[in-house]
């Protein structure tokens, strides 16, 4: 205090006091262990049982995992090297990793699969994030048919011819949509029909055109073969469930009607029960020698399947949408397919999301069911070749884990996306 | 709402006799119920009509029936000289010529207010994005919130949704406006401002049909006020005539029911 001041006025504050930190109980670390882990006598109890829960966990899998054995050729190498103490067999993926991801597949093509894997980011990029600019779905329909040239190989005129007699039915069905959307609609699938059984001369002429190795279907599995069926049977079945949805709401009683019964009927039988249909029963009805693709047979039954399912839930977000949409759309002159594309589905489908990639981080789990009819898909790879051979016979664990933690990865992935995507989309209350 | 009875004189000079809707003898049935029962009513361009009565005597049914929001099944109907037919091209025709406001504004909230107001046009119209921006935007700031273009309707309040609502309407050019009871969500204080917007549009000529029971604003612009009870006009009158010197008892009860207190 100065001396000026001192002797007017009782007293001048001069100099603040220098703000005291915060007691240690209202700060940072402390603060939150307080108030999230020992708020009351229950929670405090609960996180003391669940501190030793992980605990106990990490004492059985941390050696487990630290100890494990990479470099071995056999089970009883395993065993020797560690010699009684407890550590995982890995040495089996490092061995058999080809066949886990790739299953038969020629070795000196596995660039192919992975080209294929690469460009499918590309290839979904501009389709998962509307921000992308809207040229590069040229990319997005081209992709299939680049894949299928690139995983199974064969003449680029195959798959070439399927994409022109695409583009031939979708000029027929542009010229006649205008008279009516029925006669489009059949006009473009009999153009696309008749293009492709004329190129179908062409085709067989020329079979070395421009050709990659063919691989044969049985030769594709391990993990490829999950996201295969995966990926071909989500994006066919996300449109034909929403035609399936809409088409249930119809009121053409002829659709209403097939689109229900189709939809009880897929609903109300097993998945397990249609693969086996599309193994064995099918075979019956085909012409004796005729070779319609396993693989094929397989992702038709998956996609009824997961349509039939999608269509339920996208049913459930069309019934969620008050009335005065359709009729706002109604009344300002947007005809069916209009109000359906801009208004109806794009909110419909908004809420939707979760209850689609429910069905979608399902179905892509279900696709391990084909293990069961003889397909060598990864977990058909691990019961089948890997365990039933005498030097792995017995490492279940290291082997099932690996299987669990490649869908962990991919489901975790598609469920944050989805989650990021409903951020986006939110414009009701921001 | 206080509007008084010196409003500003009625544009009459704006009616034709051109004939903008014309109903003959329509009948609608809701399964066995007749819910509109040999309606005749004739709207000359220019006109704008009040249409009030007790709830469910079939207000919102008639003016749906117009633009076939609801299907009629016996008589005529013939909007701007196009008989209403059950061919899709005729609905949707008549459909972009009448434009519509509902009482729950019915924007779409996955849009923004500006598309709201461009998908339309764009869609129906074939109008370019450019242009039917400009003209969204000259909607939208006569309808006073040209600010809130960007913003999506969950964002605004129910007087300005419903004002965005009658904008995105009115970007289609309309020839006639219909108006299901467009003030009767709204709060209080936010009601003035949407009829404000209205009875622009009567003052410029707008042929308009409109259910409300906002009898200042029936005052104020309605060349004629037409009375429904259980799905007959009962009674219509101009606005003087009708609230002074109802004819039927029924309009007295329900004139006396809605001003009386
Ligand atoms: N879709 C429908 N199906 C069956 N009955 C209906 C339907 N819509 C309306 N109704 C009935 O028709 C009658 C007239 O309904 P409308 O909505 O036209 O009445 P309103 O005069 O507009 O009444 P409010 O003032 O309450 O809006 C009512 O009795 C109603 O219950
Ligand atoms: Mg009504």
């Amino acid at each position: 205090m100065s001396d000026t001041h001192a002797s007017s006025v009782a007293f001048v504050r001069e100099t603040a006091i220098e703000p005291a930190p915060p007691p240690a109980t209202e700060t940072g670390l402390i603060k939150w262990v307080r108030e999230n882990l020992f708020s009351s006598t229950m929670n405090s109890i609960l996180t003391v049982l669940s501190i030793l829960a992980v605990y106990y966990l990490l004492t059985l899998l941390l050696p487990w995992i630290m100890n494990g054995v990479w470099d071995a050729s056999s089970i009883r190498e395993c065993r020797e090297k560690l010699d009684g103490a407890t550590g995982g067999c890995f040495a089996v993926l490092a061995e058999r990793w080809h066949q886990l991801v790739f299953g038969r597949y020629p070795q000196d093509s596995y660039w192919r699969p992975m080209l294929a894997f690469v460009l499918m980011f590309a290839a979904f990029a501009p389709v998962l994030f509307s921000n992308l600019p809207r040229k590069l779905l040229i990319g997005t329909a081209l992709f299939p048919f680049v894949a299928y040239w690139l995983v199974w190989g064969g003449s680029v005129l195959v798959p070439v011819a399927v994409l022109l007699g695409f583009v031939a039915g979708y000029l027929v069905y542009s010229r006649l949509v205008d008279q009516s959307f029925a006669m489009g609609f059949v006009g473009g699938v009999v153009a696309a029909i008749l293009f492709w059984w004329a190129s179908g001369f062409v085709v067989t002429e020329d079979a070395s055109f421009m050709s990659l190795p063919a691989v044969e279907s049985r030769d594709i599995g391990g993990f490829m073969l999950n996201l295969i069926l995966g990926v071909v049977c989500l994006s066919v079945s996300l449109p034909l469930g929403i035609a399936l949805a809409l088409g249930r709401q119809s009121s053409m009683p002829i659709i209403k009607f097939f689109s229900v019964i189709f939809i009880e009927f897929i609903r109300g039988v097993p998945l397990i029960t249609l693969l086996f249909v599309a193994n064995v029963v099918l075979a019956y009805f085909l012409p004796p020698g005729s070779n319609f693709d396993l693989i094929l047979r397989v992702m038709i039954m998956i996609t009824l399947f997961a349509s039939a399912y999608i269509a339920e839930v996208i049913r459930g977000g069309l019934a969620a949408l008050p009335r005065g949409q359709y009729e706002a759309g109604d009344s300002l002159g947007l005809d069916y397919s209009q109000s359906m594309r801009l208004i109806i589905l794009p909110q419909a489908l908004k809420i939707s999301i979760p209850g689609i990639v429910n069905v979608a981080v399902g179905l892509f789990k279900d696709t391990t069911l084909v293990s069961v009819i003889s397909m060598f898909d990864l977990v058909g790879m691990v019961r089948g070749p890997i365990l039933a051979s005498t030097d792995w016979n017995g490492v279940y664990w290291e082997l099932f884990g690996f299987a669990a933690l490649l869908f962990f990865v991919f489901c975790y992935g598609i469920s944050q996306y989805s989650q990021w995507l409903e951020r986006q989309l939110q414009t009701d209350h921001r | 709402m206080a509007m008084t009875d010196t409003a500003p004189a009625r544009t009459d000079a704006n009616i034709s006799d051109e004939i903008a809707i014309s109903i003959e003898n329509m009948n609608k049935w809701f399964g066995t119920f007749h819910v509109l029962r040999d309606i005749d009513l004739t709207v000359n361009r220019g006109e704008r009509i009040v249409i009030c009565g007790p709830s469910g005597s079939g207000k919102s049914t008639l003016i749906r029936c117009i633009n076939a929001l609801e299907e009629h099944q016996k008589g005529k109907i013939t909007v701007d000289g196009t008989v209403l037919s059950s061919d899709i091209k005729n609905i949707d025709t008549i459909r972009s010529e009448v434009g519509m406001v509902f009482q729950h504004f019915n924007l779409f909230p996955h849009l923004t207010i500006l598309e709201n107001c461009t998908l339309a046009p764009i869609w129906v119209r074939k109008t370019p994005k450019r242009e039917a921006e400009e003209t969204a935007m000259h909607f939208l700031t006569k309808v006073k919130i040209p600010e809130q273009a960007n913003k999506y309707p969950g964002q605004l309040s129910g007087g300005q949704q419903q004002r965005v609502a009658i904008a995105r309407s009115l970007c289609m050019r309309p020839r006639i406006m219909l108006f299901d009871e467009p003030t009767s969500a709204l709060d209080p204080e936010m009601i003035k401002e949407v009829l404000d917007t209205m009875i622009e549009l009567a003052e410029e000529g707008m042929t308009m049909l409109c259910v409300t029971h906002e009898m200042g604003f029936a005052r104020q612009v309605a060349n004629r006020v037409i009375f429904m009870d259980e799905g007959q006009i009962v009674e219509q009158n101009e606005p003087e005539e009708f609230f002074n010197n109802p004819k039927s008892d029924r309009t007295k009860l329900f004139l006396s029911q809605i001003l009386g207190h």
